[in-house]
């Protein structure tokens, strides 16, 4: 038994069998072949299980996901039987005498290459058809299996370098229990997901991919940030305990469900939800949640080929708002670069994603789209309490010129004869330092800040946060990132609004007696976390984390904050 | 050989699953098939040829068979086009 240490993404014990979701190795050489037409009969060889796999994908995708997933299926299968691709690719090996891996990868390159310069978008996507299913011919050619994330039948931890949304949107939560990946942070993509689908994850473990084979038995322990490799009986009795009581734990956090989230001296804050589709407001209800403080609308923009119209997205806005039944609903407005990227838009790669063309900037640069967003929301303003959130704000002249947009879109709407709720407050998330600095003169224009920590803490200590080598940087409890979080506070309260926070930094236990102290109103985290802050809120007094928190303020380091948390409060 | 213009009305013009029935449907016929539009003409069981036409709405097409089942297959494929309300 052998055990890897790694980042706790997301709470829980998962025991099952290791399911390795890995790129397989599909380099070759090219060389000379004796018998053309025997290398020829290897490669219909090849194409004729790479198209039987194909069909069983495409009948499960069409029990499992419905006739619209499996169709992209269907478009993989024609390609194989694709005389225009086939021939050259006979052809080749027999005037040639190649082999038939090369003569395949120099064919679909050259069609890749041509969809890839069309100037339509679909066209382009197609580029990435052929790509995948070149791999899978690849693959039975060189003997090596890919992976098929959809055919998954049975309780799995998933090994993977990373995750991207569309690995993750391909996962069957019925069967994956957990996963651990080689890269990665609490605030990756992959951790949120976790966090949203509620099982146990251990991320960053930088070897992963390396030491686990499939089949092998995997203990994720999700609590202290392990992986446990093939582990003894003994083990994985414990860990078997070990989940009972975490399970028992879950079940007196519960019990909070309908309280509100009171300090011990009677100090009330908002513990509010981040999501990301309509799908998970039933976590945010089960969890208690006092509202919704971050709904990230960029999923609704990710896995398709164009963008969502209008009415798709007024749909979406207004489940929401419904199904929060009048609690507050913080909308992010669109949230792409970065990242997280959107092939379809077409963007150019850059050489600093995280400095570039994103977010607010996209937005107001884009104006079509960001519209159509903005009308969608305006016209389901009146199903709820719908609160708008301007991402990655850095200076005053972004904010009104988003708030310009914005009126104009209402007053178009109410033109039109169509009703807009006129009570909506429009805020800004602070991620950039700079706004952070200026918050005194934001919180006269804003109705509300919202921190945003992960962005926040990045740009401020100028790290990186996928950057495995500099992730020492991200240092939530930096004196720095805390008084920038305390000057956002102030100067909101000074002019009447209210400040909120919804990083990751706003559900964690060390954090939470500091943000309290420097007198943060909402706290926004993963709906799996509200009842466990909730708990440890009830235990806390308001006016001493008040005095804890203003010693932080003036002390040296991270870890000088850290201890002093737990010395106070009891961590 | 047989030959026959449709005009395309599909919103979103021979892309996608339109492009994977016709081709889908051409692949049963043993006669050569093919798609002319803009002067371009490619072979009709040929998906990514297909595609890369880029058929949009209110295109003029022209669709040639030559072979044994010429007739057949021409039918067949104008009975999908207007099936699935992709032209006329």
């Amino acid at each position: 038994m052998s055990f890897l240490n790694g980042i706790a993404a997301s709470s829980g014990i998962a025991i099952a069998k290791a399911y390795r979701l890995v790129e397989p190795d599909l380099s070759f050489d090219k060389v000379t072949v004796e018998n053309a037409e025997q290398e020829v009969e290897r490669f219909q060889s090849a194409l004729a299980e790479s198209k039987g796999e194909l069909e069983v994908i495409r009948d499960n995708a069409h029990k499992e996901l419905g006739a619209d997933k499996a169709a992209i299926f269907d478009a993989h299968l024609l390609v194989l039987s694709d005389p225009e691709l086939i021939s050259p690719i006979e052809d080749k090996i027999k005037t040639e005498n190649v082999n038939a891996e090369s003569a395949l990868k120099d064919t679909a390159d050259m069609f890749i290459t041509m969809f890839e310069q069309m100037d339509n978008e679909y066209m382009k996507e197609r580029a990435a058809d052929i790509r995948d299913v070149t791999k899978r011919v690849l693959s039975h050619l060189l003997g090596v299996q890919v992976v098929n994330p959809s055919m998954i039948a049975e309780e799995v931890i998933i090994i993977a370098e990373d995750l991207t949304p569309s690995d993750t949107a391909q996962l069957n939560r019925q069967f994956v229990k957990g996963f651990t990946t080689d890269i990665g942070g609490r605030t990756s993509h992959s951790a949120i997901m976790a966090r949203s689908m509620e099982i146990p994850a251990v991320v960053g473990t930088k070897d992963s991919t390396k030491q686990i084979n499939n089949g092998d038995m995997v203990i994720v322990d999700g609590l202290k940030g392990l992986v446990h490799i093939n582990p003894t009986p003994e083990a994985i009795a414990e860990y078997k305990e070990e989940h009972r009581k975490f399970e028992e734990q879950k079940a007196e956090w519960a019990k909070l469900v309908n309280e509100k989230s009171v300090t011990a001296d009677g100090h009330h804050v908002e513990l509010a939800a981040n999501i990301g589709t309509p799908k998970d407001l039933k976590g945010v209800v089960e969890n208690g949640g006092e509202g919704v403080g971050l709904y990230r609308t960029e999923f609704l923009y990710m896995g398709r080929d164009q963008l969502p119209t209008e009415d798709e997205q007024f749909e979406s806005y207004k489940a929401v708002l419904e199904g929060m039944s009048g609690k507050s609903v913080v909308v992010r407005t669109l949230d792409i670069g970065g990242d997280k990227e959107l092939p379809y838009l077409n963007l150019p790669k850059e050489m600093n994603p995280f400095l570039g063309f994103r977010a607010i900037r996209l937005c107001l640069e884009e104006q079509d789209m960001f519209r159509t967003q903005l009308r969608a929301l305006l016209r389901a303003s009146s199903y709820g309490n719908l609160k708008i959130m301007f991402p990655m704000i850095a200076t005053l002249d972004e904010f009104r010129q988003g708030k310009a947009i914005l009126e104009e879109e209402k007053q178009k709407l109410v033109s039109e004869g169509i009703q807009v709720a006129d009570n909506i407050e429009i805020g800004i998330m602070v991620e950039i330092p700079s706004t952070a600095v200026m918050a005194e003169q934001f919180a006269k224009e804003v109705d509300f800040f919202s921190v945003g920590t992960n962005d926040l803490i990045q740009y401020t200590m100028a790290a990186d946060r996928m950057n495995e080598r500099v992730s020492y940087l991200y240092q939530p409890y930096n004196p720095a990132i805390l008084r920038l979080v305390k000057m956002v506070i102030d100067a909101a309260h000074k002019e009447g609004k209210w400040a909120g926070m919804c990083g990751e930094m706003a559900g964690d236990e060390t954090a939470i007696p500091l943000l309290l102290g420097l007198g943060l109103d909402e706290f926004s985290m993963s709906a799996t976390s509200i009842l466990k802050a909730r708990s440890q809120i009830s235990r806390l007094n308001k006016k001493d984390m008040e005095a804890l928190a203003e010693k932080a303020l003036h002390m040296n380091t991270a870890e000088e904050v850290v201890q002093a948390v737990k010395d106070t409060a009891k961590l | 050989m047989v030959q026959k213009q449709f005009k395309v009305t599909a919103e979103t013009g021979i892309h996608a699953r339109p492009a994977t029935m016709l081709v889908q449907a051409a692949s049963k016929f043993d006669s050569e098939i093919h798609l002319e539009y803009k002067e371009k003409k490619v072979n009709l069981k040929s998906i990514m040829g297909v595609m890369s036409l880029g058929v949009g709405q209110g295109a003029d097409i022209t669709i040639f068979a030559e072979g044994s089942d010429e007739q057949d297959a021409l039918n067949s494929l104008e009975e999908t086009l207007k099936k699935e309300g992709l032209a006329e």
